[in-house]
């Protein structure tokens, strides 16, 4: 399981890779914002893709919609983990395609949670 | 201001006496008069418009003595550059303090696994020595092992504590960053005061100049912006979000969203 973490900010990013070796993903790779994830995405062969939202250069729902164009890309799993919180955005990144949304701050139990949530789902 | 609407008062009582002699005088065919009048009016409401223009230029000034932007330093000394030093060193200060306690957190991790995991192996050998299920050979492989683990808690059960200490002093940010926010929210009020002062001015000088503005068409342009602004472009963290409709209150409000939606 290759997942890859979306986020501007590199302490964010460490605590999501904290967490994830917690849950068992010790396999995982860090991007700064939708520009740099997309090459990785299209190269690296990712099992599951967490992403923020704000980024500078390329934000994380431009990232998710071209995830989900590109013919390759677009069964891969998303989860969003943001500070966005309007309910507009939330249904934005639903139609968008998104498999699961957490709002920042969240806890480690409810990151858990949503990413097993999604396994269920796509394994079942 | 009382003094601006001094003025403005003085200005239009004599519009309106002028006013009915202007009539007068329009009705008796004496035109002369009338144009001297018109004249007379002129030039009052000019003497109220340079007025508030003078104050507008003076209270502009003082206004950006105040700001301390001066056009001959650049921007060295300006306060909104200050401001955003201010906001960096925020950025650095916040980010180094997470990291640092990141980083003890990960010292620790190995430490306690250790004990809770040897804990548990000589917990079921110690077990069966308790239950005299136990060669003396076996028993003398445990001691050792036992000594190590004591050896071993006493260590990093001070590793543990000091590490506690230093995740504890790494939250000093909170007081550092605290006080230059404050200073920064304090720069910020004091520049919309002096910016509203300016714009009151200006508004006293369109009444003199007679400007009309489309207030209806601002407003129009200022909405329609607003809406402009999609909610792509994201805003980050919201503010009072249990006050506000349009914005979820948190993690339970998003799956109740969610699962409307059919997730």
């Amino acid at each position: 399981m290759k997942i890859l973490i979306v986020d501007d900010f590199s302490t964010m990013r460490r605590i999501i890779k904290n967490l994830l070796r917690d849950l068992g993903f010790t396999n995982t790779a860090e991007a700064d914002d939708g520009t740099t994830a997309l090459p990785m995405l299209k190269s690296g062969s990712f099992d599951f893709l967490v992403t923020d939202w704000n980024m500078p250069g390329m934000s994380g729902i431009d990232l998710l919609r071209i995830v989900r164009a590109d013919e390759r890309l677009k069964h891969l799993p998303v989860l969003m983990v943001t500070a966005e919180a309007k309910r507009d955005q939330i249904i934005e990144a639903a139609q968008a395609g998104v498999n699961g949304y957490v709002v920042k701050p969240f806890t480690a139990q409810v990151l858990k949670e949503k990413i097993e949530k999604i396994f269920e789902r796509v394994n079942g | 201001m009382a003094h601006q609407d001094d003025s403005m008062t003085e200005f239009e009582t004599t519009l309106k006496s002028h006013a009915h002699q202007l009539v007068d005088c329009l009705e008796r065919g004496r035109f002369d008069e009338a144009v001297l009048m018109i004249h007379q009016l002129n030039q009052a409401r000019d003497r109220g418009l340079y007025q508030e223009v003078g104050k507008l230029t003076r209270e502009l000034h003082s206004a950006i003595v105040k700001l301390e932007i001066d056009t001959c330093e650049a921007r060295e000394t300006s306060q909104i550059t200050d401001a955003t030093d201010r906001l960096s060193y925020v950025v650095d200060m916040t980010e180094k303090a997470a990291n640092r306690t990141m980083d003890l957190v990960e010292e620790c991790v190995p430490l306690v696994n250790y004990v809770s995991y040897e804990a548990q192996s000589l917990t079921a050998d110690w077990q069966r020595f308790m239950r005299r299920d136990m060669k003396a050979e076996e028993f003398r492989e445990l001691v050792p092992r036992i000594d190590q683990f004591l050896k071993r808690s006493m260590n990093d059960g001070s590793q543990l504590s000091q590490n506690l200490r230093e995740i504890m002093l790494a939250q000093d940010f909170q007081d550092l960053t605290g006080q230059v926010i404050k200073r920064v929210t304090r720069l910020i009020t004091e520049l919309e005061s002096n910016l509203l002062n300016l714009v009151l001015m200006a508004g006293q000088v369109d009444r003199f100049a007679g400007i009309q503005h489309d207030h209806a068409q601002l407003r129009a342009d200022q909405l329609k912006q607003k809406e402009e602004k999609e909610p792509s472009k994201g805003e980050g963290p919201q503010m009072h979000a249990d006050m506000r409709e349009d914005v979820v209150s948190g993690q339970d409000d998003v799956d109740d969203l969610l699962s409307s939606l059919g997730f």
